[in-house]
């Protein structure tokens, strides 16, 4: 199975912004929280093309599910959107009120997200037959028999065996891989544009998370939609996204396409996660590489480069200077670093 | 077997553990939940076993058995020569110095009340470790930086550490009475990926610089796994289906359910996994209540035959340390 | 040996957090609480210095002439026999404290490791002790406070006897409760794992982690103790005169209800005040301990 070669799709700016789905500039989102301001999401940009996969990644506290979260403005006290932009197809969505019409027509239609926990995601006490239906007469004011045939279809398409038996069950009679074909038939209910996987694979076994990813690329590619991977899981992206954005306290540290972050990462971030991951096919008595230092504390952070404490790539500029901007590296790489890292080859497979 | 018997640190053999499952006021069993039926395997002095499978394959119930945490259904478990299997609970404490256990969560397997220097110190206190108090205090000082801690941190409560550093105080928590085995059971599948790396180090390092110390590494991230261990058993509803070098297994799987497993785990290449062929299987785990007859792998694999439903595959030797439970290899 | 990756950093700990600020904070921020902490310092004070602040002896009839409206030498008037009010109610908060902290003494002392018991072990001994302690919630307090008055006679002592035997139930369920959910920790299979005793594993780690919200609970039940002594007093079954006890003093002037009602109000006030202060301060110390027992105490 090969990866679609994205880099073609790119050829000019202009192009690519007539094609963009949605825009994301300066988001900030913030916590007020007993301690201090936590700036979750601190100004990032990003975009999401047409019939594109892209990864989020980051570990946790980076800001990567708040982001997505902030986007379809479920975002709630003592959270707040404080900034930034949300451009889907022509406004902006941070605009509309956050409980308004226009989001809710949004939400599940157009843009649809599929969280971690299958298991509190699916109301218990409804069958799944009226959590789906529920879903296809509210945004495609479909009829009842209408929909429940259109439910018993989409269950088929997400690999759940009988459904027309199984539809009238209740989520706990379903196992946890099952639970979550149903939120993935839930969240294509609608045919949005844009379905958005919250750690799609944190509650699964690796097995399962195989079938749902593919399930997952599958109904992409055939409802023609696009599809952000939020994760922290490396591998998962490098197999299906096309661009990748890694995420470190807030903010996007580096940009680029699935090859140039693996292939020449720049970042020291995402290089020293390159280094400390083991993978299957290393070489034999590897020795891998920790990050030295603790994750970020994001409470009252300094207005310089959060990665500085970590970073043995360091130079005068990031001790005075406050967060570097993206900087353009080629095509569409981009970092936030003042240091000028050398290309660094990601380590060879094992033969 | 290729394993000498006087090498052998901990030799289990037909090791079957099986929870009932009752019913009614007068709990009257009506089935088993067969969490490990019929393992048989040994671990070297000084080496790391990888124990790897889904959830339900059992790796957690071997490694509380092997602890002695539960009683087995039936099996023997030899540690250091002797058979543990049916110990009395008084006489299993005598030896639990020997082995430890680190856990999961390090949030949870931390009292929140204790200090951190009581709660390394607590085995020596609970064995007798040491007779003197001033003894006690520089063993305790020795656990914390032989895990790379501050000793001045000693007073400090789990709270005030991070998720990393708990699973330090953890890991010299089980050293503290110089056990020779440590189970390790998915010890950095809470910790952050930049931190993982940390424990792993750690855990390698203390191997290295500790004479005879075993691990029994029991995890679901096959990277991580194979990345540590010097040989892998790979589980599936109790059984291991395969067990062998680290780097064999990657090689060259030979069981269905393996080849499956490693096609599913992916890896942080693209150029790599573009080439990489791609092994879905169909169906789910199904349940320990209720396995399948036969080889328990049987229905969701792509090389079953009808033979395959008559009988449990036993283990075979296939040469050069390599096991594997299949007719069809 | 030497740590080659691990040795450089040697891991600074997060910056300290006070825990004690924290809790200092939650505690005082409710002026209710503040209040009813003021109310419980005033109420010692006054058990400890009785004898000092009380102006006559409270047991002594004739100190006044009878039925003595508030005046200046008896700033609350005189019951019937002759008797200073303020002084008894003064003294009265002696035997309040003695009754309630007694009470909860014994009942904590045998009911808390009853339930801790019974949560780890689980299985047949979980059954008997639970079982029993329903049986004995069965009787109502003031029931079963009749019963062994009845069998045993008035008078203080028995008076915390059957307090303390009616309350037993209430601590060891709670604790039940709270040994369910602490034994599911790893830490505590942590504890067998290194060859605990048992006995050191529930005195050592169990009782601890359970210890906040009892402590609540003990502090609210003390409110509830000095009320259901006063309300044993109120029926005559409790604290006897001349014993001076708040329940007994309401329990006298109730036939003078519109006449010299100084005798009943004062020391009803002073239950109410007192049983509403515990309430406060148990509600200030499960907030500050942890808010996410407002569900359950």
């Amino acid at each position: 199975m090969l990866l679609t070669p994205g880099l073609e799709a790119y050829s000019s700016d202009k192009e690519h912004k007539m094609s963009k789905l949605l825009e994301v500039k300066n988001l900030k989102t913030y916590f007020h929280t007993e301690g201090g301001v936590v700036k979750a999401v601190d100004g990032i940009f990003y975009h999401l093309d047409k019939q594109e996969i892209i990864g989020l990644v980051g570990e946790s506290g980076c800001g990567k599910s708040v982001s997505q979260l902030s986007v379809m403005q479920l975002i709630s006290t003592p959270g707040e959107i404080v900034d930034g932009e949300v451009i889907f197809e022509g406004q902006d969505l941070l605009k509309f009120e956050a409980h308004g019409p226009e989001m809710r027509s949004i939400r599940g239609a157009k843009i649809a997200m599929i969280f971690q926990e299958p298991m509190t995601s699916l109301n218990p006490v409804l069958t799944i037959s009226q959590q789906l239906t529920e879903m296809l007469e509210l945004h495609l004011k479909m009829s009842g028999e209408a929909a429940r045939a259109r439910a018993i279809e989409l269950l088929g398409m997400v690999g759940i065996p009988s459904a027309e038996d199984r539809i009238d069950d209740y989520p706990h009679q379903f196992s946890g891989g099952m639970r979550q074909r149903v939120m993935i038939a839930m969240a294509l209910s609608c045919s949005p544009e844009i379905l958005i996987a919250d750690e799609p694979t944190t509650a699964v076994d690796v097995t399962t998370q195989a079938q749902l990813l593919e399930l997952m690329k599958d109904m992409v590619e055939r409802f023609q939609a696009s599809l952000v991977i939020v994760t922290h899981n490396l591998g998962v992206v490098a197999r299906y996204a096309q661009r990748i954005y890694i995420m470190y306290a807030g903010r996007i540290v580096e940009e680029g396409t699935t090859k140039d972050i693996f292939g020449k990462p720049r970042h020291p971030y995402t290089m020293g996660l390159l280094k400390c991951i083991p993978r299957l096919d290393e070489e034999e008595g590897r020795k891998l590489v920790p990050i030295e230092g603790l994750p970020p504390n994001l409470i009252n952070m300094p207005p310089t480069c959060a990665f500085l404490p970590r970073c043995s790539y360091k130079v005068g500029r990031c001790f005075e200077e406050p967060w570097p901007q993206l900087r353009h590296l080629h095509d569409h790489h981009y970092i936030s670093c003042y240091a000028d890292t050398e290309e660094m080859r990601s380590e060879p497979a094992a033969r | 077997m290729s394993l000498q018997q006087d090498e052998a640190i901990l030799d289990i053999r037909d090791l079957k553990m099986y929870f009932p499952v009752t019913r009614g006021l007068l709990r009257r069993k009506v089935a088993d939940v067969k969490a490990v039926d019929g393992v048989t395997f040994k671990i070297r002095r000084g080496e790391t076993l990888g124990l790897v499978g889904e959830s339900g394959c059992g790796k957690t119930t071997i490694g509380r058995c092997v602890l002695r945490l539960y009683q087995p259904t039936s099996g023997t478990i030899f540690f250091e020569g002797e058979d543990i299997s049916s110990l009395p609970e008084s006489k299993v404490r005598r030896i639990r110095s020997k082995m430890a256990l680190i856990f999961q969560d390090p949030y949870s397997s931390l009292d929140p009340r204790q200090n951190a220097g009581s709660i390394v110190g607590e085995p020596l206190k609970i064995h007798q470790w040491v007779s003197a108090q001033a003894e006690y205090n520089d063993r305790v000082e020795h656990l914390f930086r032989l895990v790379g801690l501050d000793p001045s941190m000693e007073d400090r409560f789990p709270h005030e550490f991070s998720g990393g550093q708990r699973q330090r105080i953890g890991v010299a928590r089980a050293l503290a009475c110089e056990p020779s085995l440590i189970v390790c059971d998915e010890p950095i599948s809470a910790l952050d990926v930049s931190i993982q790396a940390q424990i792993i180090n750690l855990l390698e390092e203390l191997q290295e610089g500790i004479k005879g110390l075993t691990y029994l590494f029991i995890a679901h991230d096959l990277s991580v796994v194979k990345h540590i261990s010097d040989r892998v058993a790979v589980m599936y509803l109790g059984h291991i289906v395969e067990i062998t070098k680290s780097r064999t297994l990657y090689e060259n799987p030979l069981h269905p359910y393996t080849k499956a497993l490693l096609s599913a785990v992916p890896i942080a290449d693209p150029f790599v996994e573009e080439k990489r062929e791609r092994i879905i299987l169909k169906g789910e785990v199904p349940t320990p209540l209720n396995p399948p007859p036969g080889c328990s792998f049987h229905p969701r694999c792509f090389m079953a035959i009808p033979e395959c439903r008559q009988a449990v595959p036993p283990l075979h030797d296939v040469g050069g340390e390599h096991e594997v439970a299949c007719i069809r290899v | 040996m030497e740590n080659h990756t691990t040795s450089k950093e040697f891991q600074e700990a997060l910056p300290r957090v006070s825990e004690w600020r924290r809790f200092r904070r939650v505690f005082f921020e409710r002026k209710v609480v503040v209040f009813g902490l003021a109310i419980l310092v005033v109420l010692v004070f006054t058990a400890i210095f009785a004898t000092w602040l009380a102006p006559y002896d409270p047991y002594k009839p004739g100190v006044g002439k009878s039925l003595l409206q508030p005046c200046q030498e008896h700033l609350l008037g005189t019951d019937l026999l002759g008797r200073d009010t303020l002084s008894r109610l003064i003294y009265g908060a002696r035997t309040a404290l003695m009754v309630g902290f007694i009470s909860v003494g014994v009942a904590s002392i045998i009911g808390i490791p009853l339930g801790i018991i019974a949560g780890y072990f689980g299985g047949i001994t979980n059954m008997i002790i639970m079982r029993a302690m329903d049986a004995l919630m069965c009787f109502p307090m003031l029931l079963l406070a009749l019963v062994l008055a009845a069998v045993l006679g008035g008078g203080i002592q028995n008076v915390i006897i059957a307090l303390s035997v009616a309350t037993i139930p209430g601590y060891a369920r709670v604790t039940h409760g709270l040994t369910l959910s602490i034994r599911e920790n790893d830490y505590i299979l942590a504890q067998r794992a290194m060859g605990s005793s048992n006995l050191r594993t529930m005195a050592g780690h169990i009782l601890p982690n359970a210890f906040p919200p009892l402590i609540v609970l003990m502090t609210m039940m003390l409110g509830n103790l000095i009320l259901a002594e006063a309300g044993l007093s109120f029926l005559g079954i409790g604290i006897n005169p001349p014993g001076a006890a708040w329940g007994a003093m309401v329990y006298d002037g109730y036939r003078y209800l519109v006449r010299n009602p100084a005798l009943w109000l004062a020391p009803g006030l002073a239950i109410m005040l007192v049983v509403f202060a515990f309430n406060m301060v148990g509600d200030g110390l499960r907030d500050a301990l942890d808010p996410r027992l407002r569900g359950l105490l």
